[in-house]
């Protein structure tokens, strides 16, 4: 049935492309998460009219091309750097509508520095974070986050705690400092849970826009490829495991008048 | 005043957008006289203490990136730690200005002056291939009128800049004409000026990515002979230097920053004692001025290079003079500053000269 017959029928539109995703073929894998969220991201700055405000910066990882995909501004950073690159940017151009994109081993290994300093000075931008506890472009290594036992490439035969450290629950770091108004860890595996993610980015969009201090938007993600499962098996183990150390919900958010 | 205050003046004077950086010894006094004299109230110029000179580099990487005058600056250890960043602001052909005020090293090295950056500074301290136009001061007027210099030539070939000084030219005191107030430019002239800006479509109907990853080879062999373009164009225009005393020379110093002040010095005894020596004093230590050095190389009987380092510069200066006149090495480090009677001594026996 065509789009056509089906609103003849009497159906409405309930889905479609936003138009600032662009025309391009996504790099990611089939059943990764990195699609939908770009999907919601793209969505939100369309409907809160920030098209023209809006500076994306991209990460070092499997997002680095995250500025082939939606039309807007973006500057890419060197590998965990974007919430140093976002501070200036923000703080140099205050009208705009600033925000990273980042991975685990991004914003939690290589950039916990930056990620840390930028939130407890409460820099107005947006922090989207996708934890899926693994190093995915380089191929599948632990990142701060794999949670113990996790088999990756660097830990073939499980994370263990002697020896390679716990798994960093950052987003719990950031919700105890002063300069962050909003944290929030979401998922995107469900249809429900998707639109739940999207509030929260129109959230911390909004608030980014009226200088209330940091938001952090984590998003718990599977990484089927890197865990070497099915997307469906990916989502099932990510509700039994992920979750057991990353549950989803509200975490922080000092400021009620927005939904 | 001292030449770090130097620096902080006549950034604000300049109309700078944004300043970023973490102290060090010995040129705290930027960022210090930055923050008292709280440029956001008069001109809107943004001043952050940053986390780490890694963050600040990265915070002049986005700053630069939306079209904005943006600058940093710290000594020798810091500047190691922001080469990831400088490579980045090259390749992203982001104007900048970077200032490096020396001091010992290698390792954690002592707070007193040094020349010992030079190899990082002009060869491409980080990874790639890329230039800065390196700018030596000598004197706090060098440093006040420098800042104004590598913006301009910075946003002139969209490429960064650096300000190589040491820690007696950031440290010591010296009268100054500060350069006169002009305003910072505003948004719609920084759209025109810098059309490749990321400030937000603003109504524009293409995109503006900064970026500087390329996995395509050829489009990357591409941007890379775009920068050597550029790079040579610099190296047609841009030579500085200021000769002092060569006209009758026998034998020639070549050096910059404050050791091209004590070669002066060194000049005079050694004239004193009959001996005609000249000096050549690069101010833009990349490019390189070659020519210059080859044309004094065919008529001198001897170049003493005096840097305080093992020998870095004098690496360039033996390119330049092409083996047609000898090219010796005078150097002092480690922080230790020498007088001008170490340097002529050195002349003179380095170069057998009879008295």
């Amino acid at each position: 049935m065509t789009k056509e017959e089906i609103l003849a029928r009497g159906g409405s539109k309930v889905n479609a492309r936003p138009s600032l995703l662009l025309d391009a073929t996504m790099h990611y894998c089939p059943g990764c998460s990195h699609g939908v969220v770009h999907k919601l991201v793209a969505e939100v700055i369309e409907e809160l009219g920030m098209t023209d405000s809006a500076i994306g910066i991209a990460p070092v990882g499997c997002a680095v091309f995250a500025y082939n995909y939606i039309d807007i501004d973006w500057i890419e950073a060197a590998h965990g750097r974007a919430p140093a690159v976002a501070t200036a940017a923000a703080r140099l151009n205050p009208d705009a509508m600033v925000f990273t994109y980042q991975g685990d081993g991004d914003l939690a290994a290589i950039g916990t520095c930056e990620t840390i300093h930028a939130c407890n000075r409460g820099e107005n931008i947006t922090i989207i974070f996708i934890n899926n506890g693994i190093y995915g472009m380089t191929g599948g290594q632990m990142a701060p986050t794999t949670l113990e036992g996790m088999k990756t490439s660097t830990t073939p035969y499980g994370r263990r705690a002697d020896l390679n450290g716990y798994p960093l629950n950052i987003t719990n770091l950031v919700k105890e400092l002063d300069g962050t108004c909003y944290v929030t860890r979401q998922t995107v595996h469900t249809p429900a849970a998707v639109r739940k993610a999207k509030a929260a980015i129109r959230q911390a969009f909004i608030n980014t826009r009226e200088k209330r201090g940091t938001s952090f938007v984590e998003i718990v993600s599977t990484c089927n490829s890197g865990w070497k499962m099915s997307p469906a098996d990916a989502n099932k183990w990510m509700e039994e495991h992920m979750f057991a150390k990353y549950p989803p919900g509200e975490i922080k958010n000092t400021v009620k008048d927005q939904k | 005043m001292k030449g770090n205050e130097a620096i902080a003046h006549a950034a604000i004077r300049y109309g700078v957008d944004g300043y970023f950086g973490y102290p060090i010894t010995p040129q705290s006094e930027v960022l210090e006289t930055l923050e008292e004299l709280r440029p956001w109230e008069t001109t809107g110029m943004v001043v952050l203490q940053s986390e780490s000179e890694v963050a600040a580099i990265n915070m002049v990487y986005g700053g630069a990136s939306t079209g904005k005058a943006v600058m940093t600056s710290s000594s020798s250890p810091g500047v190691s730690l922001m080469q990831e960043g400088i490579s980045y602001i090259a390749a992203g052909q982001l104007p900048t200005l970077i200032i490096n005020v020396m001091r010992g090293g290698p390792g954690l090295g002592t707070i007193q002056p040094s020349q010992s950056d030079y190899f990082q500074a002009v060869k491409g301290g980080g990874h790639g291939d890329y230039r800065l136009i390196v700018l030596a001061p000598a004197s706090v007027q060098d440093m006040a009128d420098y800042v104004g210099l590598g913006f301009d030539l910075a946003f002139k070939y969209r490429t960064p800049a650096m300000l190589l000084s040491d820690g007696i030219v950031g440290q010591m005191m010296e009268k100054v004409v500060l350069p006169p107030f002009r305003p910072r430019r505003t948004d719609a002239e920084i759209a025109k000026q810098c059309p490749w800006a990321v400030t937000g479509k603003r109504g524009r109907k293409e995109r503006n990515v900064s970026t500087t990853l390329e996995l395509e080879s050829r489009t990357m062999e591409e941007n890379n002979r775009r920068l050597q373009a550029v790079y040579d164009e610099i190296e047609r225009n841009e030579v500085r230097f200021e000769q002092y005393m060569t006209d009758d020379a026998d034998y020639l110093f070549v050096a910059f920053g404050c050791m091209s002040r004590i070669c002066k010095k060194s000049i005079e005894q050694a004239r004193s004692r009959g001996i005609k020596v000249g000096l050549l004093r690069p101010i833009t230590l990349w490019p390189f001025p070659t020519g210059a050095i080859a044309d004094l190389s065919k008529r001198v009987k001897g170049i003493l290079v005096a840097e305080m380092n093992a020998g870095q510069m004098v690496e360039d200066v033996r390119l330049a003079a092409e083996g047609r006149t000898p090219v010796a090495h005078f150097g002092r480090n480690g922080g230790i500053v020498p007088n001008p009677g170490e340097v002529v001594e050195s002349l003179v026996s380095q170069f057998s000269i009879k008295e």
